[in-house]
């Protein structure tokens, strides 16, 4: 067996052996080499997802399965298109983050390094599983590392926002294992295509408890995901939180939204028989007044890293009516403006960092301030992001939301679908601009101690900010891919399928 | 037996939303505690209840369903640690904020204001 059969697993193992070497003393107590080791990692990591990439588009599917216990029974890793453009676009963040936290973050308390690896490890786990358990396993990875994350530096703030967060988390959690109790008491199996295959035929008594289990599951993956009734820790939690590990954040509504597609936009999809698209219903309201409440209080904001937070709101809308759209080219804009957003806000989260050390006292606030020591450089990326987050031309965010536009197709989806996208366009662009002339323009005084930048900060944004008009540039190359992860997706996994693909 | 597990799942489940609608910590890490209760004894009866059958490892007709017991597993290791983070972070948001109320301020009384 060559190393490269593997390769399905080696998201998920890199970061977890990565992060439990760096807990042994030799290695935790020497910051300098946590840094080469954990970039080291995230550059293979990289290397990894993007040949499992082009490993997937050139054979299909990819599973493996754990053990050697075939499908139903034990637990499989399904890589298809979707899931590895996730895992390569959490391995690009994981690289900009931790290149960005060498610059000195990763000074402000114990573990940085290794709650990283953990909390990557929970991700790409949580994008590969093809088992529900499994699923809200890599979940609470993923989360326990993220609470001790987000209190990393400490402070009152961080400490209550971080109580919101973890308490609305685990009766989450709870509601999570309802569900899937729910779902396993009915479907009597919890591997996704087998799940798939059964709802069909369930008989009509066991419908409604059936039916209960995935609207809870909505609820959960709602809650992960920031969508609209469940948005309200979002912003105080993304604003509080260090530079490099809001950045990482920006990542953690996507796998919200990517359950919701898995479970709710296929499994509960077209081919379900009584329970094809219960969700949908629930979708289209929550998802344009996802984009109506985020942009009102990005209206509001009074600090960039806020009015990101409620920009990634935005997205989460955004992404919500691209799922309720419920068609293959719908799919294929999502997850190319899924790309775009996640890429793009965390950029902005770590450009929100640098502003905020140059700004001294007045940190990202909207207040007049002395001006910034490097004001040109950071304006100059500043406009870029704001270009590519309000979706004007050149940039990816343009061609993503003329994706997600051109999918819609009947009047009655186009007459809601259109103002929404575009009304929150114009309110990003009015709040973008504001931001932009407080923090650069509206300057009081001189700038005496001259903070700048260090250079790996400069790498982090600039890794980050370069796949933006890369994105447009090879727009037909990554919408190929984003096509065929729709075609995929949508098109399903049967347990046969799924087992032939093993042999 | 059915009806006496489920009366007792839901009893529980109640007991645990009642308690995390209070605005401390300390009764949400309680009302945390017994809601996680109440799933876990509702994952093992997910599979259905049985008495007297062995797992599925002898050679016997009927056997009881052995993943609700492994997920039940799963579900205690998992719940145990989320249980003692909550409690340490209870314990550290009652230091740095000096009182346990989840937003960090306790609400304005207007009664209590009233009686002093």
């Amino acid at each position: 067996m060559s190393l490269f059969q593997h390769l399905v697993i080696f998201p998920i193992l890199i970061p977890f052996f990565v992060a439990v070497a760096m807990l042994f003393p030799r290695l935790s107590n020497s910051l300098k080499k946590q840094r080469v080791i954990t970039v080291i990692a995230n550059i293979l990591m990289v290397v990894v997802a993007f040949s499992l990439l082009f490993k997937v588009e050139a054979q299909g599917i990819q599973t493996y399965v754990l053990g050697d216990w075939s499908a139903p029974f034990g637990i499989v890793l399904v890589a298809d298109l979707f899931s590895v453009l996730m895992v390569c676009l959490s391995a690009i963040l994981g690289l900009a983050v931790t290149l960005y936290a060498t610059a000195g973050e990763d000074r402000a308390g114990a573990f940085f390094y290794p709650l990283i690896m953990f909390q990557l490890m929970g991700i790409n786990g949580a994008f590969l599983t093809g088992d529900a358990f499994n699923l809200f396993v890599f979940f609470e990875v993923l989360l326990i590392a993220s609470y001790s994350l987000m209190v990393h530096g400490g402070g009152k703030q961080r400490t209550q926002a971080n109580i919101h967060y973890v308490f609305l988390n685990l009766i989450g959690s709870s509601l999570f294992l309802f569900g899937l109790g729910t779902l396993y008491g009915t479907l009597g199996t919890l591997n996704l295509a087998d799940m798939a295959d059964r709802i069909p035929l369930l008989a009509n008594d066991e419908l409604l408890i059936a039916k209960s289990g995935a609207l809870l599951l909505l609820a959960v993956f709602g809650l992960k995901a920031a969508m609209l009734p469940l948005h309200f820790w979002l912003p105080k939690a993304y604003s509080t939180v260090s530079t490099p590990v809001a950045a990482l954040f920006a990542i953690m509504t996507k796998v919200g939204i990517y359950s919701i597609w898995r479970v709710h936009g296929v499994m509960f999809g077209d081919q379900a028989g009584e329970l094809a698209n219960i969700a949908l219903p629930w979708l289209w309201p929550i998802a344009l007044l996802s984009i109506a409440a985020g942009a009102l209080a990005a209206l509001a904001s009074q600090s960039l890293r806020v009015l990101c937070s409620n920009l990634v709101i935005v997205s989460v809308g955004t992404l919500l009516v691209t799922i309720s759209l419920n068609t293959v080219q719908a799919t294929a804009a999502g997850i190319y403006y899924l790309l775009h957003s996640t890429i793009a806000c965390a950029a902005m989260f770590l450009l929100a960092g640098v502003i905020q050390q140059q700004r001294g006292k007045a940190e990202d606030r909207f207040v007049a301030a002395r001006p910034m020591s490097q004001s040109g450089i950071l304006g100059f990326i500043f406009a870029l992001l704001a270009i590519a987050l309000i979706g004007m031309p050149p940039l990816s965010g343009f061609v993503g939301k003329a994706l997600i536009l051109q999918s819609v197709t009947e009047a009655s989806q186009a007459m809601w679908v259109f103002p929404m996208i575009l009304g929150g366009g114009l309110v990003a662009l009015i709040a973008l601009s504001r931001a932009g002339t407080s923090l650069f323009w509206r300057t009081t005084g001189v700038n005496t101690h001259a903070i700048k930048a260090h250079p790996a900060q400069y790498v982090a944004i600039g890794l980050l900010v370069a796949i933006l008009p890369l994105m447009v540039i090879f727009g037909g190359v990554v919408s190929d891919f984003t096509q065929l992860a729709a075609e995929q997706l949508k098109g399903g996994l049967t347990l046969q399928q799924l087992n032939e693909v093993t042999k | 037996m059915e009806l006496v597990y489920a009366i007792c799942v839901g009893f529980m489940s109640a007991c645990g939303i009642f308690l995390m609608l209070r605005g401390h910590t300390f009764t949400l890490v309680i009302g945390l505690t017994l809601l996680s209760y109440a799933v876990n004894l509702f994952l093992f009866a997910s599979g259905g209840l049985t008495i007297g059958e062995p797992a599925v490892l002898s050679s016997s007709e009927n056997y009881a369903d052995p993943l609700p017991q492994a997920l039940v597993l799963t579900a205690i290791v998992i719940g145990f640690a989320m249980t003692a983070f909550a409690v340490i972070l209870a314990m550290r948001g009652r230091a740095d904020l000096g009182n346990d109320h989840v937003d960090g301020t306790e609400p304005f009384d207007r009664l209590a204001e009233e009686k002093s």
